[in-house]
């Protein structure tokens, strides 16, 4: 069970109370939790990444096991431990004011 | 009873203030996606309860919520605003062309015979139509292939696409006006647009006199006299009575005519509202006191609206769908602010009063009247 961390603003857009918890087949990657998110979540699509290009949305990060992973390409595979549910994947709002 | 319900959509929420006919006692309503920029929020005309709302955010973009049950409840619809084709470029603030690229819907405007038709002006400038309740979204793409489409250029908030008039005589007639490009018209249900700039002037630009170039702030209609239309222009009050066609000043006695918002009274097309703003830098009314023009003769004499309203050191921004008119039998007339108060006449101007005073920064007021 892979764990997703979203941002407050996200998981009241979402109506998602604590944690997302996804099952992936196959590799675990930025694209594969994302595009599972996305899925069940379809309010979120063009919130953490562009509609078309699929690029991650300036000031989203993409944190786990301590790393900013933000600049990984999609499909690179993350750390044992995101795909073990041991540490979760998270997503970030920039911290900035405004 | 009859009542009115105000959508007002600031920049951390939306807010919904209800009172019944007299216009007296307000329940307050919000925040509604707290946190989040409200930059329009607007009920169709054919059902009531049916509410539009734009919500954006600097981190996670642009989503649009849709209500069927008068704002108590909202569902978030569609946010894939995608250009159509090859979008190309236009002129950026350097002179320099720029990508065109989707930052925010600004503006909201509910079919008026099909709850479920609305159209989307959004930053960079584009018209786009939903017929579906705000699932899915389509551009309207001669507007912004128009050729004269790589020569506009942003105001200074964005090149927005913030005024989207439909004609009530006319289903293939709307207006929109885009900052800072224009005036446009179509007259064939939006495949082809024309400029509707003629009698415009704004120095600052190479042609003062430009087909295209100059920063419309605002326009306004009475819907039983479609062809006349009042424009709140960066610098002029402007008046045309043949559907844009040609446009001639009529700022007339007033303080400055600078200014955002312009609005027509529900029940008398010659009546006109519009808030002097100091300058173009200056982004607040003069002398620190606000104050609501209005023109009986349809511009050119304006008379201040002053009772009720704050008339010493005063220096907030009224912005540009910032007011709006309830159509009662006395007209409401209602308008935001930068500094949060939103301001309420319910005898046509003559006096105000504030329904609420500590909102955020205010985007934009409509209001609906109830049966």
């Amino acid at each position: 069970m892979i764990r997703v961390v979203l941002p407050a603003h996200l998981r009241t857009l979402a109506r998602i109370d604590g944690d997302v918890e996804i099952e992936l087949e196959g590799p675990v990657t930025q694209r594969a939790i994302l595009d599972a998110v996305e899925g069940r979540y379809p309010m979120l699509r063009g919130t953490i990444r562009d509609h078309v290009t699929l690029r991650r949305r300036p000031f989203v990060r993409f944190f786990a096991c301590a790393q900013d992973l933000s600049h990984e390409a999609p499909d690179t595979p993350l750390p044992d431990a995101v795909a073990q549910g041991v540490e979760p994947f998270m997503i970030i709002g920039a911290m900035a004011g405004g | 009873m009859s009542g009115v319900r105000v959508l007002v959509g600031t920049r951390k929420g939306a807010f919904i203030l209800t009172a019944d006919g007299k216009r007296e006692q307000w329940d307050v309503s919000g925040p509604h996606f707290a946190g989040w920029e409200m930059y329009h929020l607007k009920g169709s005309s054919v059902d009531p309860n049916r509410l539009y709302a734009s919500q954006s955010s600097g981190w996670f973009g642009q989503t649009i919520q849709r209500s069927d049950d008068g704002g108590k409840t909202w569902e978030p619809v569609g946010n894939e605003f995608v250009y159509d084709g090859v979008p190309g470029t236009h002129q950026w603030y350097d002179g320099t062309q720029h990508p065109w690229e989707f930052a925010r819907v600004w503006h909201l405007e509910p079919s008026l015979t099909d709850a479920d038709t609305v159209y989307a002006g959004v930053e960079d400038a584009a018209l786009f139509r939903s017929t579906d309740a705000g699932k899915t979204w389509q551009e309207l793409s001669g507007l912004r292939r128009h050729p004269s489409g790589p020569s506009w250029q942003p105001g200074a908030g964005g090149m927005c696409l913030h005024t989207i008039l439909l004609d009530p005589s006319n289903p293939d007639r709307i207006f929109i006006a885009i900052s800072a490009a224009g005036a446009f018209r179509t007259d064939d249900g939006g495949q082809t647009w024309k400029p509707i700039n003629h009698g415009l002037r704004s120095q600052g630009i190479p042609d003062e006199e430009a087909e295209v170039g100059h920063c419309v702030h605002r326009i306004a209609m009475h819907p039983e006299r479609p062809n006349v239309l009042f424009m709140q222009k960066h610098w002029d009050i402007m008046r045309s009575d043949d559907a844009g066609d040609s446009w001639h000043e009529v700022s007339g006695n007033l303080p400055s005519d600078f200014g955002f918002p312009i609005a027509v009274h529900a029940h008398e097309p010659e009546t006109v509202y519009v808030v002097p703003i100091k300058s173009d830098s200056e982004h607040f009314p003069p002398e620190g006191k606000l104050r609501v023009y209005r023109s009986r003769t349809g511009g050119n004499e304006w008379e201040a609206l002053t009772h009720g309203l704050p008339q010493t050191d005063c220096y907030v921004n009224v912005l540009r769908d910032a007011m709006a008119v309830d159509s009662l039998d006395s007209c409401g007339i209602y308008f935001g602010t930068t500094g949060g108060q939103v301001y309420a006449s319910a005898d046509g101007g003559d006096t105000w009063s504030a329904i609420v005073r500590d909102l955020p920064s205010v985007l934009s007021v409509e209001v609906q009247t109830l049966p």
